[in-house]
């Protein structure tokens, strides 16, 4: 299998198809336009579907459709658009309905940038729309682990019957790496997908009737699906925890970073490192679940810990649940689509420690 | 004995939540008759919205989906592009389609997507309580427009059979009525020539039906399927609006 040079959103898409995905409802925002470009490309080559939506609404709405009916589907956007599909988000989760949505992140608030941002790790962890729930959250830092991500976010929604978000910054979706792409073929059939007998797709009275719902008028019902439901997060989270770790063993600083941060960080350790700083780094390749164990384990042999991140200071706030007060918890942040420098992070780790 | 008359196969036994005198009841009814008659129950997904209808998929005996306030031409959309050769249907109510959800009405019939909405229209939200619609009468109370609708403040009511059958992708617009005996007859043939258009794949269909809302309106339900007859009539136009379908002139 040879090594093909693309950019993070081609890839990303491709890696859809290649996962089974075979349809795609979107709409135009930027930095993400080259996944629903791409599809409109690919999709009719092999016999799958892309539709551009009306708007970002209309698109979640399709997605959630879709879905229900049994398909293995995808949709993408950006922060703003991103906003719009929360009300959708919310209902699928709900419902339970798989189904993979990416975000490549810009800068915010409101119409922001369209520079690369990590400013919606709080919308993405914490639900993002109305109601009790989480979503299974993926930040890849390459372009080779978008594709794995991407794989892996489809068999988590199918498996847990939920929506995944797979988190970029304008980086990850922007930036040309060599990847190798999962050698599967253009095959009509979704090659992973998992049956669906719950799916609305025509009732013979072989089954009970689909429904495909999210309403429990009955307060009793309701928290009846809600404690199913929160029965499922506990689920993931024991279960699906990802994360590396980079010299952490004799580090007396951790950083934690995720995404395209934890490469500049990673360039920030090397040169700490050189001058004889033992700094480690613990990456979230999950944000929900966040690797919370692993940090709290750390924080009985590390003396602090500094949160590097594309934000004002969102994931700071989880290290610091999972640190406990046993130590300091730093951040530094760039916002407004500003990259954290390598000297910049380098400075504030001779600070920490 | 023959049996002459019975509930559609393609309803539930499941009591139906409307109020007295309203006509979600009939407008099922025709619904499931027409899936009855075209014998495409087994092949048939519903759409169900926000608003009286929510509860839809209780009442009809098929696979149903329940979308968001407004979204179910977008719902619809995603379920029949999944299954090319099923019957697809939205059952919306006038604060559903034609107020949230007029992005998402407008943009499936122009796309010419191949499924049939049902749209509802008693010119008020029901069931949030009798708040004025997109469709409320110029001068009608409601809980939000307690001297009666401004024309001035609100402008005037949508039509949206006359504006959905301009768009190249609706194969099939009509306006009926729930109100007596004769047009719920005309009601009938219309819904299944949208379902028929649908299977023939056309475009897209859609039948309005004039309907009542007693309890929002402050009326009895005689004096409400009056007032459709003397009020919303004449501003609702009935009629079939687009014809593409095979067959028609």
């Amino acid at each position: 299998m040879a090594k093909l040079l693309m950019k993070g959103n081609e890839a990303i898409a491709e890696s859809a198809i290649r996962s089974g995905c075979r349809f795609f409802f979107g709409y135009p925002i930027t930095p993400q336009n080259q996944i629903p470009e791409y599809m409109s490309k690919r999709m009719p080559q092999i016999g799958g579907t892309f539709l551009q939506a009306e708007s970002e609404v209309s698109a979640i709405n399709m997605v959630y459709g879709a879905s229900g009916s049994g398909a293995r589907v995808m949709t993408s956007s950006s922060g703003p658009g991103i906003s719009l599909k929360q009300e959708g988000i919310s209902y699928l989760a709900g419902a339970q309905l798989p189904c993979v949505i990416v975000n490549i992140m810009r800068g915010g608030p409101g119409l922001g940038s369209i520079q690369p941002s990590q400013g919606d790790y709080f919308q993405s962890t914490r639900g993002g729309g109305h109601g009790d729930y989480r979503v299974p959250v993926l930040a890849p830092s390459s372009v080779s682990e978008a594709v794995s991500l991407t794989q892996r976010a489809f068999d988590l929604a199918d498996q847990y019957r939920t929506p995944v978000i797979l988190l970029g910054d304008g980086m990850i979706g922007q930036m040309m790496e060599p990847v190798d792409l999962p050698d599967q073929p253009d095959q009509p059939a979704a090659p992973s997908a998992p049956s669906k007998p719950w799916a609305a797709t025509g009732w013979d009275g072989s089954r009970p009737r689909s429904i495909i719902n999210s309403l429990y008028i009955d307060p009793s019902a309701l928290e009846r699906h809600n404690t199913m439901l929160q029965d499922k997060f506990a689920e993931i989270a024991k279960n699906e925890v990802a994360y590396s770790s980079e010299h952490t063993d004799d580090a007396d600083l951790i950083i934690i970073a995720y995404g395209t941060v934890a490469r500049i960080a990673r360039s920030a350790i090397r040169a700490a490192r050189a001058s004889g700083i033992k700094v480690g780094m613990i990456r979230p390749i999950t944000l929900w679940p966040f690797p919370s164990e692993p940090i709290a384990r750390a924080a009985r042999t590390a003396k602090a810990f500094l949160t590097v991140e594309m934000s004002a200071g969102q994931m700071v706030d989880d290290a610091r649940l999972a640190v406990g007060g046993l130590k300091p918890v730093y951040f530094y942040g760039r916002t407004g689509g500003m990259v954290p420098a390598v000297r910049d992070v380098l400075a504030r780790i001779k600070e920490a420690v | 004995m023959s049996i002459v008359f019975s509930k559609p196969l393609s309803l539930t036994d499941n009591v139906l939540t409307y109020c007295p005198g309203c006509t979600h009841g009939i407008i099922h009814r025709l619904v499931a008759e027409a899936i009855d008659d075209l014998g495409v129950q087994s092949q048939t997904i519903g759409v169900a919205p926000v608003g009286c209808a929510v509860f839809a998929y209780n009442f009809f005996a098929v696979d149903m989906l329940q979308a968001a306030h407004g979204r179910a031409p977008a719902v619809a959309t995603g379920v029949k592009r999944v299954h090319p050769d099923k019957i697809v249907f939205t059952y919306q109510g006038d604060g559903d389609l034609a107020s949230i959800g007029m992005a998402e009405i407008m943009h499936a019939a122009a796309r010419g997507e191949k499924i049939t909405t049902i749209f509802v229209n008693n010119a008020i939200y029901g069931m949030t309580g009798g708040q004025m619609a997109p469709t409320t009468l110029v001068g009608q109370v409601t809980t939000t427009s307690p001297y009666g609708r401004s024309e001035e403040l609100t402008g005037k009511p949508i039509r949206v059979s006359e504006i959905i059958s301009q768009l190249d992708g609706t194969a099939y617009a009509a306006r009926v009525s729930a109100h007596d005996p004769k047009h719920v007859m005309e009601a009938k043939k219309a819904i299944r020539k949208a379902f028929e258009t649908q299977r023939g794949g056309a475009g897209f269909s859609m039948v309005e039906v004039l309907s009542t809302c007693p309890t929002n309106w402050g009326m009895t339900p005689i004096e409400a399927l009056k007032w459709v007859a003397t009020d919303m009539v004449p501003y609702y136009p009935l009629g079939v609006y687009k014809d593409l379908s095979k067959g028609a002139a």
